[in-house]
């Protein structure tokens, strides 16, 4: 008798959907979502965390000189703007490689790895912190090796010229090539510079006042009529906290 | 643990545009449907509120919101004596990773296409009857005509809230919108917003060379709406957070805000998320599916049954889904013969990149699709005879480009990258840089198509698919004709330098700028099954209970962006299933 009220209560539970959350593993059951049956809850998406500028946590203090020297030869300070460390580039790219995009979490990494044609895109295994651990110390043997100096002691008119001839492939580095390393570098200079800066660049919105763009105003339907001409509106951040 | 859970009437793989409009309409009809997706449920005020959305090196940069590689891509070569390799970084494709699926992220270009493009066929005969195609090019008819989609083009503008212009109601001409286009029952749910800077400029040279100028047809909508399943619907902000955004506003069209909400008050509606669909199940007689296989987030092998299956996950997707589950005849291209991955195609781009000397365009003020084109050389819409080609492109002004990493190579020809005078220059470019775009047909071609690799694997040990395209002889010569037609416009513009680009000109690549996301076909629907996968209803010829949903239904690609017709075809199969398959289930084809 204790038998058969099991199994007609078991049957009831199978032909309904409810029956799918018992069946279901647990914990599966939250990420099942019924109609009718009240609000459906979503996945958090976390905002960013501020970042704070007074920690190293990718760079040894030499690479982080390396890196400051570089990228204030790519962005330098002029009447248009502090230079890319006085915005904070440094500190942005630091904990960039430090993150998901320093591991290449996006990446597919499965093999096997061969070279490819250009138009099949870079076949690497190297993330970008790969990039920066090999090819700063790549380059720091090949300046010193090539003026006597490291790159952050030559004076400014050298820097500019051994970039130069980095960005048109004319080094040669022992893993990395020399033209890569560059555009490595200007992109996220400019990501530093230009992003907002909740991450670490753009301080005080520097790089959004250098070319006007308002951030995250997110609302110009008081300006949309307003064209051709000059809207001078105050840029904001998604933090207010830097 | 494996585990079978409860039948339904129908279970739906992939919760987009069409996932989520076959889902209404299957609901409504009171079936009990299941969807299955592999992300999890999103919405405005928790995942993309304004304070998160705003964010260009979170989501324009590193496009979080996005599938990202690592969790599945595909192999590419441009022909098949290469060997295909993984795209293993961000390119141009962009699928969705989450319930709205590629409709969340998209940049809400709502096009209707074109009356010829569905019957490129029969055009061909009728009127180019002396035309030489290009050798190996793929032109055959979609099945159904401009005619029968046209009362789903209009449904699925009205529960999107789209916002543009009639150009042609009930066979006559409306001033301010696109001449060429097929006729239409009614006018746009929601007026067009207002024009850029740019928009205006490129209205007004085009109106002085003769062209017809009008605001394409958006879902970015144009102010409040109420759609027909009682969702209010908010105007568009021109936040410039658009394409690989989610909108914080409720005002870009999407299954989230559209369709969704309606989903989540049904009692005959269950939504797996988190699960990924392996493979569909064949009956024993392989005449019919049964159902799918799933992987849900603990690692468990579930199992759903359902009398109908829907295939809606994204084109690339939904074909490597068929070859996963071994349902059709993959094609072979040395014999020719076999349907599955065949008449892959895509969308051909050509560009004029423009640099003028004192404006403020002020490109912040900018939505995905805040565009004016012209259609006189779209499609058919002009005359080919003589010209050696099939096809053309819509050409537009196109103000969708306003945060500034995406920005920072937009630079006249010979400008230093980096320096003082980088900086100098990228200050007067921000505010004088403008776009043309050509968005060009597609045809296939024999030598492109789809099929799975035979070495790399996703996560879960299934093979990638793998892509074989370049472009023809047709896309060359189609698309060195539009960036002729782009420079003439350029040069009356008033700029003061600018460059055109005709993608074609190059080999195709997954990684190159500025290029599309459309990938298209490979799963094409048509009248004869030695030529298509399913048939006119979007039906299996092999399967009479499966359908597949999407952009891999087109054998070929209009100059347009494909969501509004998917949303449209999805309600024409819908209306099939509703009306006639579950009276009498078996092939609608009879």
């Amino acid at each position: 008798m204790r038998r058969r009220v099991v199994l007609k209560a078991g049957l009831v539970l199978m032909s309904t959907a409810t029956a799918a959350a018992i069946m279901r593993p647990v914990g599966a059951a939250a990420r099942v979502l019924r109609g009718g049956a009240g609000k459906w809850i979503a996945r958090e998406t976390p905002p960013p965390v501020p970042v704070d500028p007074s920690k190293r946590i990718f760079f040894t203090p030499q690479e982080e000189n390396l890196v400051k020297a570089i990228f204030d030869q790519l962005i330098p300070a002029d009447d248009l703007s502090v230079s890319a460390s006085d915005a904070g580039c440094v500190v942005f790219i630091d904990h960039q490689l430090a993150g998901s995009y320093g591991k290449a979490s996006s990446r597919f990494k499965g093999g096997p790895f061969q070279e490819g044609t250009p138009e099949q895109g870079d076949q690497s295994k190297l993330t970008p912190a790969d990039i920066y651990k090999i090819g700063l110390a790549e380059m720091n043997d090949h300046c010193r090796k090539m003026s006597g100096k490291a790159f952050e002691e030559l004076p400014a008119p050298q820097q500019v010229e051994y970039l130069e001839a980095m960005e048109a492939g004319k080094f040669t580095y022992k893993t990395i090539k020399s033209s890569e390393l560059f555009t490595q570098f200007l992109t996220n200079v400019q990501e530093g510079f230009l992003s907002d800066p909740v991450y670490g660049g753009n301080r005080n919105m520097v790089g959004w006042r250098m070319i006007g763009f308002p951030g995250a105003r997110y609302d110009y339907r008081d300006v949309a009529e307003l064209k051709g001409q000059r809207l001078e509106i105050e840029p904001v951040s998604i933090s207010d906290r830097i | 643990m494996d585990y079978t859970r409860p039948k339904a009437d129908a279970v739906i793989v992939g919760l987009g545009w069409a996932g989520s409009l076959m889902a209404e309409e299957l609901t409504r009809a009171g079936l009990n449907v299941v969807a299955i997706e592999r992300g999890p449920w999103e919405t405005t005020s928790v995942n993309f509120p304004p304070a998160i959305a705003a964010d260009e090196l979170r989501y324009g940069v590193r496009r979080e919101i996005l599938k990202p590689p690592s969790v599945e891509t595909l192999t590419f070569r441009n022909d098949s004596s290469q060997t295909a390799l993984p795209g293993r970084d961000w390119n141009s494709w962009q699928m969705g990773y989450s319930v709205g699926g590629a409709g969340k992220h998209w940049a809400a270009n709502a096009w209707r296409f074109s009356v010829a493009d569905f019957q490129m066929a029969t055009r061909v005969r009728e009127r180019y009857s002396n035309m030489k195609l290009a050798d190996g090019l793929i032109v055959q008819d979609w099945g159904i005509t401009y005619d029968e989609l046209e009362p789903h083009y209009d449904r699925f503008e009205k529960i999107a809230g789209i916002s543009g212009k009639a150009g042609v109601i009930n066979g006559q001409v409306q001033a301010g919108g696109n001449p060429f286009e097929g006729s239409r029952r009614n006018e746009f749910p929601t007026p067009p917003l207002v024009r850029s800077h740019w928009n205006d400029i490129f209205h007004d040279t085009t109106e002085k060379m003769g062209y017809h100028p009008f605001p394409i047809p958006a879902g970015t909508i144009g102010g409040a709406f109420r759609n027909p399943l009682g969702i209010e619907l908010a105007p568009c902000t021109y936040c410039g957070f658009c394409g690989f955004y989610g909108c914080g506003n409720f005002s870009k069209s999407s299954p989230n805000i559209c369709v969704i909400p309606a989903l989540t008050q049904r009692s005959n509606f269950t939504l797996l998320t988190e699960c990924t669909v392996l493979r569909i199940n064949k009956s024993k007689d392989e005449k019919t599916v049964t159902g799918v296989t799933f992987l849900d987030s603990d690692g468990n092998i579930g199992y759903q049954p359902a009398d109908i299956v829907c295939v809606s996950a994204y084109q690339l997707d939904n074909v490597r889904l068929l070859f996963l589950s071994q349902i059709g005849r993959p094609y072979d291209p040395t014999t020719g013969e076999g349907t599955l991955g065949r008449a892959y195609n895509y969308q051909t781009m050509s560009y004029g990149f423009l640099y003028f000397e004192n404006e403020y365009m002020n490109p912040f003020i900018s939505t995905g699709a805040l565009s004016t084109q012209i259609d006189d050389f779209n499609g058919d819409n002009f005359d080919h005879t003589g010209l050696g080609f099939l096809g053309g492109a819509g050409i537009q002004a196109l103000s969708d480009q306003g945060t500034p990493l995406g920005m920072t190579d937009r630079l006249p020809a010979g400008t230093t990258q980096w320096g003082s005078a980088w900086k100098k220059a990228f200050a007067h470019s921000y505010q004088n840089y403008a776009k043309i775009q050509g968005q060009g047909t597609s045809y296939s071609h024999r030598g492109s198509y789809l099929s799975l690799d035979p070495t790399y694997k996703d996560a879960n040990g299934q093979a990638l698919l793998r892509m074989t395209f370049d472009y023809n002889e047709n896309d060359r010569k189609m698309s060195s004709f539009v960036r002729g037609k782009i420079d003439d416009i350029c040069k009356q513009t008033g700029a003061k330098s600018w460059e055109t680009v005709s993608f074609p000109d190059k080999h195709n690549s997954p990684f190159r700028p500025y290029d599309s996301s459309h990938t298209i076909g490979g799963a094409v629907m048509g009248l004869d099954p030695a030529t298509s996968v399913l048939n006119r209803y979007q039906q299996h010829w092999d399967a009479h209970n499966l359908f597949v949903l999407g952009a891999s239904s087109y054998p070929n690609n209009g100059g347009y962006n494909p969501t509004g017709t998917l949303s449209a075809l999805t309600l024409w199969t819908a209306k099939a299933i509703i009306d006639n398959y579950v009276k009498s289930p078996g092939s609608l084809m009879r």
